[in-house]
């Protein structure tokens, strides 16, 4: 991989080179950024914040409680067993089990959802710098096409720019 | 302005994964040792068959169920407490999180345990879980000892994902630190996290999701362990009251467990400049609330059955209040009560000291309310002809013993390999105090301006 990035010590001046690249004509997409913590405050930090996880895990839900509630329902149809003058099979205890089942399936959803979206698990090969878990924040562009100007968009403040 | 602030708090917080002190290697020898006897004893009792065990007619519920449902209720420590602290965004919450999260998934596992050893016999286990085998064995799904299986398989497999999911970020930040087998092992289990924008907020996102959805399964799971005896006509136990009364306590016997935990890992791993005087505070007054709570919920059940003045019911009653299980009723009481009042209701006492003792209290106190939960009630059935007693053998007391053991243990090793407080999160809550000091109330402000003050000190 070909790549070009700073290694920032502070957040506001991550900003602006991330600004510079923009101004530079780069879109948002050809852009990454990479921290050891998330920043909240900044706009940098809302990049890429619209999902549908919340949707996902619903449906999913939505699927264990239908699913549940029929395998519930055909098991106990298919092995009747008779307690205590109940139905065979019962809302009221079934309930429970279909509660548990949809939550849980909605769990499962998110965590499969979120290793999906952020790529997890991944085998390296893209870019990074083990100096970010020092504290620096890293931004960069891969494959540039011209590695010239997008240096001197980055070298600012005293920044470190690396070419890899 | 970043590095400065955040990087000593990755430095202190990594120590403990790199530096071992003699007190582990005590601990885990110790620890370690009456495990292994709770294992011996847990094979004699394989061997020999559930007689040596002291529960015998008409008292089939004794030590083992006791403790079942004491774990379950330790459990709800972490998962629970840390949700509701993420979803009101408390800024005090994040070197607490993950201390707690821990408790839960190792209680969980202690707990479900104890129904395996209950067994006598766990190779057989496997009848239980509900798969179509050819002798038609088939589990009762209305029966609540299968609700058990799937309230405590859900709470237990959310739990381990909440506390996980959270750890990645801590994984590569110890990866990117470490050389040989540690960069290897950690790598792995950093699943290839860099830290781009789109991860943190998948992560955050996946965080709010799971708290929402984890918030009714761990009520849910207390309930239906609470339905393990309300669902029996046996005197003081078939009341509408139990989930309630069971979920308050779970989370009272779990807020105990946090603090105890918090207060010697503080000691043990140095986090004096984290574990902050004002965060055994706030817990201290969670405790209160609760210890009051769980008198409310005594006196309502209480009242109850006095006033309806049920023969049957009657004779618990008054086996508790003043018969052969008095003493152990009016200690629960001190224990459970009066010692957290006393001490948390006073500024002056609240201090991390006294948070202390009232936990160890709790803890004692709500171990108590579980025994007599259990065994008052089957040792006074509805007609005197079935009425006995329980006394604890050898066998139960060591693998009551061991559990113990295994959760200082569990803890330890844990404590050893895993960053005990979330390093990111508290660098997050430091830097947006930072940045923008408006965005949290007071508490979470004095907090991470103690932070702040503190951590350049402890630089190695």
């Amino acid at each position: 991989m070909n790549a070009i990035y700073g290694l920032y010590s502070d957040p506001t001046t991550a900003q602006q080179a991330l600004d510079n690249l923009r101004s530079a004509g780069l879109s948002d997409a050809e852009i990454t950024v990479i921290s050891s913590e998330p920043f909240e405050h900044f706009e940098f930090g809302h990049r890429d914040a619209k999902t549908a996880m919340p949707w996902i895990a619903a449906a999913a839900g939505l699927f264990g409680l239908v699913t549940t509630y029929y395998l519930l329902g055909l098991s106990q149809m298919s092995w009747p067993l008779k307690t205590s003058g109940m139905p065979i099979a019962p809302l009221w205890t079934n309930l429970i089990i279909i509660f548990e089942m949809t939550m849980l399936s909605a769990i499962l959803a998110t965590v499969i959802t979120l290793l999906v979206t952020a790529g997890l698990p991944s085998r390296g090969g893209k870019l990074y710098d083990p100096e970010v878990s020092d504290g620096y924040i890293l931004v960069g562009v891969e494959n540039p096409s011209d590695a010239g100007s997008l240096e001197r968009a980055l070298a600012i403040d005293g920044a470190r720019v690396k070419k890899t | 302005m970043n590095r400065t602030l955040t990087r000593p708090i990755a430095d202190d917080l990594i120590r403990p994964l790199f530096q071992t002190s003699v007190w582990f290697y005590a601990i885990v020898l110790a620890a370690g040792t009456v495990v292994a006897c709770g294992l011996a004893a847990w094979l004699y009792q394989m061997w020999n068959g559930i007689g040596v065990a002291g529960i015998r007619w008409p008292v089939f519920w004794g030590f083992y169920l006791v403790n079942f449902v004491f774990w379950i209720g330790i459990s709800h420590a972490g998962t629970l407490i840390s949700a509701i602290l993420r979803l009101v965004d408390a800024g005090w919450r994040r070197p607490v999180t993950r201390c707690a999260e821990v408790i839960t998934v190792f209680a969980l596992m202690i707990g479900a345990m104890f129904p395996i050893i209950h067994l006598g016999r766990p190779w057989l286990a496997f009848w239980l879980f509900p798969y179509p085998s050819e002798r038609e064995i088939w589990p009762n799904f209305r029966s609540p000892l299968a609700w058990d299986f799937f309230a405590i398989n859900t709470y237990l497999t959310g739990s381990v994902l909440f506390l996980f999911l959270p750890m990645i970020p801590d994984f590569a930040l110890v990866r990117d630190r470490s050389t040989g087998w540690r960069r290897r092992v950690y790598g792995a289990l950093a699943l290839g996290w860099r830290g781009t924008t789109r991860q943190w907020n998948r992560l955050e996102s996946a965080m709010q999701i799971m708290a929402i959805a984890i918030l009714p399964v761990a009520v849910s799971v207390h309930t239906i362990v609470s339905f393990d005896f309300s669902m029996a006509n046996v005197p003081m136990w078939h009341s509408t009251i139990f989930g309630p009364y069971f979920v308050a306590g779970a989370i009272f016997s779990g807020i105990a467990a946090l603090i105890i935990a918090m207060a010697v890992l503080r000691k043990t791993l140095r986090l004096e400049n984290y574990l902050l005087p004002l965060h055994f505070e706030n817990l201290g007054k969670l405790l209160l609330l609760m210890s009051i709570l769980w008198a409310y919920f005594v006196f309502a059940e209480r009242l109850t059955v006095w006033y309806g003045n049920e023969p049957h019911e009657m004779a618990v009653f008054w086996a508790t209040q003043r018969g052969e299980f008095a003493p152990l009723y009016w200690t629960m009481v001190v224990c459970n009560f009066v010692i957290p009042f006393v001490l948390l209701s006073n500024v002056y006492t609240r201090t991390i000291t006294g948070c202390v003792v009232a936990s160890f209290g709790v803890v004692i106190g709500m171990w108590l309310e579980r025994f007599l939960i259990i065994v008052p009630s089957l040792a006074h059935k509805q007609l005197p002809y079935s009425w006995g007693t329980y006394g604890p053998r050898p066998v139960e007391i060591t693998i009551m013993a061991a559990t113990f053991a295994a959760m200082v243990l569990l803890y330890a090793l844990f404590s050893k390999f895993v960053p005990i407080i979330s390093i990111w999160e508290l660098k997050a809550g430091q830097l947006s105090t930072s940045t923008h000091p408006s965005a949290h109330a007071s508490q979470a402000s004095h907090d991470s301006h103690s932070l702040r003050a503190a951590a350049p000190e402890v630089r190695p």
